[in-house]
């Protein structure tokens, strides 16, 4: 009677052991394909951003890069006790510039405060324009909506509030978007070789629509003193419309209306400073496809790979808040110990003079090796 | 000009191997930078000679299933060491071993780097396809020591009583220790395969085979304490910077003088060529006690 009982055991036993490998089969599967799909997710978290449409503005951010916490590179000076910054320091006093930088209140803490963690506080004086206040920001509140169809007038007005309150504090003004890095010092070699009491301002310039070119509005732009003058005038005696929404055209249009100059931005061997995009989408080939409008619009000819960048650039533009800390390392810590850097330019002759001048008096040397 | 630089090793030498939290039986061992002001006095003739005399070799060891790394390899980073060599373990005629198996195709490597070019260089580095060195960094790391000392550093991680180098950091070998790491390959059977539950990584391999020869992993910082050689790409470390502290303000993630960053795409490295070799702010300038010109014939850096 054992004997049968056993046997029945025996094959229900296996019938169990059969259901248990099913079940853990299936587990197993399912285990795994969740698995590689959170992994892959860790994989490349590169958004495309590459709009089709040169004024296509930022989609709504849906908070997948959005970065808690900040960091500051600058709080280790140490690292810096053999760095000479004579230069970029008399610089600082002799270009003296405004940034204001394009946010909105729903942007403060997920772009605009990176922006003030790195690249704002080398300006002269930085302020954020949204369209409502914010004291504890700090922010300017335009009293506008937000939204694309606003951008123009939220620059007009930005314009007009840094006419109203901040124009003897700065020579030139610089626009910039919330994820636009900005090197300060960078821009203000470029503009040590203009007066700020000529009409002209600077950008990646675009050859299309307008006959001198208009400025990348993502890329940043920064207009002269007697610029920011004549735009401000030119919606008082109505010279230029104020409405449009394609904010960087517009602007454009009103400075050829008005004879402020488009300048040349580039460096002394021809390659652009003002970026639209990140530098990898400059510097690897056949990154941007042919049929981008990119190549299009450029008012010089376009370049792909190394040529496409100054070392002394400007600007990049589509920055996420990762990225914006990784260029601030790139550009202000991170070095080759002891390299001779190819490219070797240098400040106007009276700039030079002046400098060494007020170094003399001080007795101390102005260093220019390894720069 | 190797006498030269081995009697100023010696005049000015004063190597500083702190010893930090000894734990129970552990002893940590790091290195650091040597100090400016020893050299304030030393002429630029004599500088650009020491900086020629510190010459690394490197060796580029691993797999890769996208191609393109091993040419953009040649054409960034590589072009900064005095030589570099690739091999590619998929390779089925690497020095022809028939062997999957990465601590025989790592042994087989180093010796045979040693035994061609072991006269010619005095610091050989290894590293992985994904990983980008700053070579310039890594000489001015090493410019005070000796390399007829044993030297094994890089970004080192205890493992029970093991400290070893981790190979995602990429790995320093002074002349010595590639001398003492060969006589034991050539002669005895201690350096064959230690695994004994499951299969122990090659860079755990090594450690243990040149700790019968007596030389002991370091790790690299720098004047701060900081690593030096990174494991992970600089946007994750980042990201693991700020994640870890989402209601502060955290000092820099990284290093001014960092050697290695690892976890690049071919696409990365090509952008850190301009990021670092060419981006930089005007007007900031250092008084550097090494030289390094850029590589002839090249236009990304």
């Amino acid at each position: 009677m054992s004997e049968i009982h056993f046997r029945e055991m025996a094959s229900k036993s296996w019938l169990n052991f059969l259901t248990f490998l099913c079940g853990s089969a299936i587990g197993f599967l399912l285990c795994s394909q969740l698995f590689s799909i959170l992994l892959g997710e860790q994989g490349d978290i590169q958004p495309n951003v590459l709009h089709n449409d040169p004024h296509a503005r930022h989609s709504d951010d849906n908070g997948q890069n959005h970065l808690e916490g900040e960091m500051n590179f600058n709080a280790d000076s140490s690292q810096h006790k053999d760095e000479n910054t004579d230069i970029a320091e008399n610089l600082y006093q002799k270009v003296k510039i405004l940034c204001w930088v394009m946010t909105g209140p729903q942007n403060l803490e997920k772009k605009a405060k990176h922006v003030k963690a790195t690249w704002a506080q080398r300006c002269n004086k930085v302020l954020f324009m949204s369209s409502e206040e914010n004291k504890d920001f700090p922010a300017v509140g335009l009293k506008t909506k937000e939204g694309r169809d606003q951008l123009y007038w939220k620059t007009i007005k930005a314009f007009q509030y840094v006419h109203e309150h901040y124009l003897e504090d700065a020579d030139w003004f610089l626009k910039a978007d919330d994820d636009t890095y900005v090197i300060l010092d960078n821009l203000r070699w470029l503009l040590s070789k203009y007066d700020p009491e000529e009409p002209i301002y600077f950008g990646r310039r675009f050859k299309p629509y307008v006959k001198q070119g208009y400025m990348s509005g993502g890329a940043g732009y920064v207009l002269s003193k007697e610029a920011l003058k004549r735009f401000v005038d030119a919606f008082k005696t109505d010279k230029c419309t104020h409405s449009s929404s394609i904010e960087d055209l517009a602007l454009g249009r009103c400075m050829e209306i008005i004879n402020v100059e488009a300048g040349d931005s580039r460096d002394t061997t021809g390659k652009e400073t003002f970026h639209p995009f990140v530098p990898e989408h400059h510097l690897i080939k056949g990154y941007l496809p042919r049929t981008f409008w990119y190549w299009n619009y450029n008012y010089y000819p376009p370049v792909e790979g190394p040529g496409c960048c100054s070392d002394l650039a400007v600007s990049f533009h589509y920055v996420d808040s990762t990225t914006m800390y990784e260029l601030e390392y790139l550009v202000y810590h991170l070095r080759p110990y002891g390299y001779l850097y190819r490219y070797q330019p240098t400040l106007p002759e009276d700039i030079l003079k002046e400098i060494s001048q007020a170094n003399k008096k001080e007795d101390t040397k102005v260093k220019l090796g390894n720069p | 000009l190797g006498s030269i630089s081995w009697v100023l090793i010696t005049m000015f030498g004063q190597i500083h191997i702190r010893h930090r939290g000894q734990t129970e039986d552990h002893e940590h061992h790091h290195l650091r930078p040597a100090n400016r002001n020893d050299f304030l006095n030393t002429s630029k003739v004599i500088l650009v000679e020491l900086s020629k005399s510190i010459r690394v070799f490197c060796i580029i060891f691993g797999e890769s299933e996208d191609k393109s790394y091993w040419a953009v390899l040649k054409e960034t980073w590589t072009k900064h060491c005095d030589k570099a060599e690739l091999y590619n373990t998929k390779n089925d005629n690497l020095f022809n071993i028939e062997s999957n198996d990465r601590w025989v195709q790592m042994r087989t490597t180093y010796k045979y780097v040693f035994e061609k070019y072991g006269d010619n260089y005095n610091w050989f580095f290894l590293a992985l396809p994904t990983t980008f060195a700053v070579i310039e960094n890594l000489k001015y790391l090493l410019f005070t020591r000796d390399a007829s000392q044993p030297f094994y550093l890089g970004h080192t991680v205890v493992s029970g009583d093991l400290e070893y180098v981790t190979v995602e950091g990429g790995i320093v070998l002074s002349t010595e220790s590639m001398k003492r790491l060969n006589r034991l390959l050539n002669n005895s059977e201690t350096c064959a395969d230690q695994s004994v539950i499951w299969k122990l990584s090659e860079d755990k391999q090594l450690a243990i085979c040149l700790k019968y020869a007596g030389v002991h992993a370091e790790n690299a910082e720098d004047y701060e304490g900081r690593d030096v050689f990174n494991t992970k790409p600089i946007a994750q470390l980042i990201e693991e910077a700020l994640s870890n502290n989402p209601q502060q303000v955290v000092e820099g993630c990284c290093s001014d003088l960092a050697v290695t960053f690892n976890g690049l795409t071919p696409q990365k490295m090509e952008v850190m060529m301009y990021g670092l070799y060419r981006l930089r702010a005007f007007g900031h300038y250092f008084n550097d006690t090494l030289v390094f010109l850029p590589p002839v014939g090249s236009e990304n850096d």
